[in-house]
């Protein structure tokens, strides 16, 4: 790296200076601690499902480079591309996640993925961070040209998602997508009156979901009353931070986690509490924290509307997940099934995250004067 | 490579537009009230984690222990003796199973395995490790001694799961009450079938009321009797004569729960509580307690044997004729049965069956097995049934039936429920009065009497004061009708007699007489003798003390007039 001098002015070299090597550098400590959690939480989780010790391993360590070319490779476009590509991806998602409805396989009472040459793809989570560059876009063309209906638009689009990710169905993902866009939404200016509207349907909404989905309502009736049913799930989990104490058992050396269904997705974070202990647990939350907080204060000299509310709302669902899942294994909210951004096994949400920071990179990076770019 | 060195200025916003300019100011505004946000997120999540990790390990011991003890409690209760001595017990055992997916050579696989399990069948073995499956089991129930062995083999598939096992250390001891449980630990008889759920559940042991050394020792004795008399079988009971509480059960043959699959059905089967006989004479003791009780007879009154009862073309004899006038204690001892229908006749069909019903008779047994008998008995009851009833044919009941009725006779009449379970301190089960006390002790006299001058001297086990009444019922034939070889002798008592605690029964089937028998084959013969035996060495277990019978004390008890209406000769009762 030390070859790149601050007058190349070939792509790397221009990339290099001004890219956020900060937001860079916590990412790929992420990635990195993922490969580990993943090395200890999935042989036990491949074992159960009669797979090879290593199935898990060597699909994720096979995702690994993809996922950094791709963070690498869309850190480079300028942001004119940036939304091109969410365009595209969107589109191209949406039809995907119709396909997934009529030809998916159906996992644990689910139709998430749709399995294509060996690979199964789960759409919904790409869809994530083109909608949300696409609604930013819509927004801000909303805010600059008064007669464009933009928001409107992303409104529909979002209606269109919903219903196609609740008919999997899936209420995380849904819960997680409604919620980046309302933040948009209010960070584009929504009046106040709307967005106390905006929090009252939400909350109505997942009253109805919990009515009308009898899975959503077993979860929280043993969250909100863990004598009302089965909670070995969250129980093993905090079993297994309790066994990690301050200093976690040593890497691959968990025992709580071979007890613990999904360890190697919904439940890896407290496989890192059992192995690694508090003090790096802690660091991992706050290498989130960071990532989060540094993106916001990275856009706060932004002077373009759409870069700002893309940004915003790449980190708020990047935040957001991650707090999901580590309210989840913590008992916080009710056990939801979310992958942990960059640390849990997932080849799906591996590559839509890369996606989502990759853009996340390239709208962050210092333009002096190149606004044409937009 | 500072970065200072040729850094860029940063332009200030390039004002597109005055309006996109007051969104950009309007968002950058919430967007603190979300950074807050998730700020405020984090540093909860961070705390919980904390909380969870380290402040709940230390202080709230809720999780952790209580699945420890969720996992202590694998596989069933354990059941006991009155004692607390093992019965059955459940052991996790290392079974050995192998993914052939995984297995490199089979052949040499099976050749490895059988230089520890000499008795595996290897063709059997290769069949199974070449399978198209993930998982053949290949042997259950390994001892760690082989595991340890097999492990060292280190035969890549074969792998090792912890199955629970029930154990029963008393074999055979106990087995009919105790039951079986399959190899899914599900419970098939006794009271492992009786209690499935309790044991499935508790973690608490099941206090059985029976004694192993007890047990032990009818099961020995009975055995004996068995063996010598080349008898098909028997059975015996010892019942605490006050609570109900079964010390010792036994049926032969019996079975070891170990080698379940092994044991034939006869040997499955509990005579004491499922099988239903005809007691023969032991049902005299009802026939005269119900006719001291109604006050058609009494001690000193009688009744003329010397001709046989004629009867809708039956005849009634006696076994010992003694061709005269006999008192109720005579017709007791001498096992009259003309003089007990003569007796059963004067009081009625009426009564024999009530009182029948209130022994308990006409009901399923209510002890906690699941292998209970109903008893058979005539659905229409006429004077020949009265008659034959009087001294134990034409009604069929359990060996523990009658024990449970003889027990409720001499402990003063009171009838209490028996059990199979150990009734702890201050459990009293409710009784109810079925003859007065003063029958009771008149009953008392009279059965010593049989074991001092009678059919049962046999069973007089010196010190220990054994009253009761043998009895030698003809079997029916499996064409109908009787047969006269085919008998069921027994014997049934209580001990000490003069203040009945025990009850004891022991019952033959079909001896054969032997020399030493003289050829007979009778109650006096075959049960009497095991009684004295079993009497002699429980009694010194169970607390009860031996006497001597010719105290003044006893005797003034036992006292009895057996000949008031004869020779005028007042007998003490020896």
């Amino acid at each position: 790296m030390t070859t790149l001098t601050r007058t190349d002015t070939s792509l790397v070299g221009q990339w290099w200076w001004t890219v956020d090597r900060w937001f860079l550098g916590a990412l790929l400590i992420l990635v990195f601690f993922g490969v580990l959690m993943v090395f200890g939480a999935s042989p036990a989780v491949a074992t159960k499902l009669k797979l090879s010790s290593y199935y898990f391993i060597k699909k994720h360590l096979f995702v690994l480079p993809i996922g950094i070319a791709m963070i690498f490779l869309i850190s480079l476009l300028p942001p004119k591309n940036v939304k091109r590509l969410a365009v595209i991806g969107l589109l191209s998602g949406i039809i995907i996640l119709g396909l997934t409805l009529i030809f998916g396989s159906e996992i644990k009472g689910a139709r998430r993925w749709l399995s294509a040459g060996g690979f199964s793809l789960q759409a919904s989570e790409f869809i994530k961070p083109f909608f949300a560059v696409v609604a930013a876009w819509m927004f801000s063309e909303w805010r600059s040209k008064t007669s464009f209906p933009g928001h409107l638009i992303s409104l529909l689009i979002l209606i269109i998602i919903v219903s196609l990710v609740l008919g999997q169905p899936d209420l995380g993902q849904t819960v997680v997508i409604s919620a980046v866009w309302s933040c948009q939404f209010f960070l584009a200016g929504l009046p106040l009156f709307f967005v106390i509207s905006f929090f009252i349907f939400g909350v109505i909404g997942l009253v109805v979901a919990y009515f009308f989905f009898d899975h959503v309502r077993s979860r929280v009736d043993r969250f909100l009353d863990p004598s009302t049913g089965d909670t070995y799930q969250i129980d093993r989990s905090l079993e297994a931070f309790s066994n990690g104490g301050l200093f976690g058992t040593g890497p691959g050396e968990g025992e709580i986690k071979d007890l613990l269904p999904d360890a190697h997705s919904d439940f890896i974070f407290a496989v890192a509490g059992e192995e690694f202990g508090v003090f790096i647990a802690l660091a991992v939350i706050g290498l989130f924290g960071f990532l989060v907080l540094r993106g916001c204060l990275r856009i706060m000299s932004e002077s373009s509307l759409f870069v700002f509310l893309a940004v915003a709302g790449l980190l708020i669902q990047f935040g957001l997940q991650a707090l999901i899942h580590i309210s989840s294994s913590l008992q916080l909210i009710p056990a939801k099934g979310m992958t942990l951004p960059f640390i849990s096994y997932g080849g799906s949400s591996f590559l839509a995250l890369s996606i989502g920071m990759g853009m996340v990179l390239a709208l962050t990076r210092k333009r002096p004067g190149r606004e044409e770019f937009l | 490579m500072k970065r200072e060195l040729g850094k860029v200025p940063e332009r200030p916003f390039i004002k597109l537009d005055g309006v996109v300019n007051r969104f950009i100011e309007v968002a950058k505004n919430r967007m603190l009230l979300v950074c807050a946000v998730f700020s405020f997120a984090f540093v909860l999540a961070g705390l919980r984690l904390l909380d969870v990790s380290v402040i709940g390990g230390l202080g709230e011991p809720s999780v952790i222990s209580e699945s420890a003890r969720a996992t202590l409690k694998t596989g069933r209760a354990d059941i006991v003796d009155r004692n607390g001595i093992l019965l059955a017990t459940s052991l996790s055992v290392p079974s050995l199973y192998a993914d052939p997916s995984e297995v490199l050579d089979a052949e040499a696989a099976a050749d490895a395995l059988k230089t520890v399990l000499f008795n595996l069948d290897k063709k059997n073995i290769l069949a199974k490790l070449k399978q198209k499956k993930r998982f053949v089991w290949l042997k259950r129930g390994l001892t760690p001694e082989q595991q340890l062995k097999i492990n060292a083999l280190g035969v890549p598939g074969f792998h090792f799961q912890e199955e629970d096992r029930r154990f029963y250390p008393q074999g055979r001891l106990g087995s009919h009450i105790i039951g079986f449980s399959g190899t899914d630990a599900v419970g098939l008889s006794g009271v492992e079938k009786q209690f499935d759920g309790i044991l499935r559940d508790g973690s608490e042991p099941l206090s059985l009321s029976i004694d192993v050394r007890i047990q032990h020792i009818l099961r020995e004795e009975i055995q004996k009797q068995i063996e010598s008399f080349e008898a098909i079988g028997g059975a015996g009971v010892l019942l605490d004569a006050n609570s109900g509480e079964i010390l010792g059960m036994v049926s032969l043959p019996d079975f070891d729960p170990a080698f379940i699959k092994g044991a034939s059905l006869q040997a499955k089967f509990n005579t004491a509580t499922l099988g239903v006989y005809e007691m023969g004479s032991t049902f005299k003791i009802f026939n005269t307690a119900l006719a001291l009780d109604l006050g058609s007879a009494t001690m000193t009154s009688g009744y003329d044997a010397t001709n046989p009862i004629r009867i809708a073309r039956h005849t009634i004899n006696d076994y010992h004729p003694k061709k005269r006038w006999l008192s109720v204690p005579e017709i007791f001892m001498y096992s009259s049965n003309i003089g007990s229908a003569k007796m059963a006749d004067e009081f009625g069909a009426l009564a024999q069956k009530e009182f029948m019903k209130k022994l308990g008779f006409f009901d399923q047994l209510d002890v906690e097995l699941p292998e209970r008998a109903s008893p058979i008995f005539p659905a229409r009851w006429r004077r020949i049934n009265t008659m034959t009833i009087s001294y134990g044919h034409g009604i069929a009941v359990s060996p523990l039936h009658l024990t449970s009725g003889v027990a409720t006779i001499v402990n003063g009449g009171i009838r209490w429920p028996v059990t199979i379970l150990k009734r702890h301190a201050g459990q009293q089960a409710v009784g109810k009065q079925v003859i007065s006390s003063k029958t009771s002790l008149d009953m008392r006299r009279i059965l010593r009497l049989v074991v001092e001058n009678g059919t049962g001297k046999k069973a007089s086990a010196n010190g220990y004061l054994v009253g009761g009444k043998t009895g030698t019922a003809e079997k029916r034939a499996v064409q109908g009708g009787y047969a006269k070889k085919l008998r069921l002798s027994s014997f049934v008592g209580a001990f000490p007699i003069h203040d009945p605690k025990y009850v004891v029964l022991v019952m033959v089937d079909e001896p054969k007489g032997n020399k030493d028998s003289f050829g007979y084959a009778t109650g006096g013969w075959v049960a009497a003798p095991a009684v004295k035996r079993i009497v002699s060495r429980s009694a010194p277990l169970l607390g009860v003390h031996p006497k001597n019978e010719l105290s003044p004390k006893i005797r003034q008890i036992l006292e009895l007039n057996i000949n008031p209406g004869g020779g005028k000769k007042r007998l003490a009762s020896f």
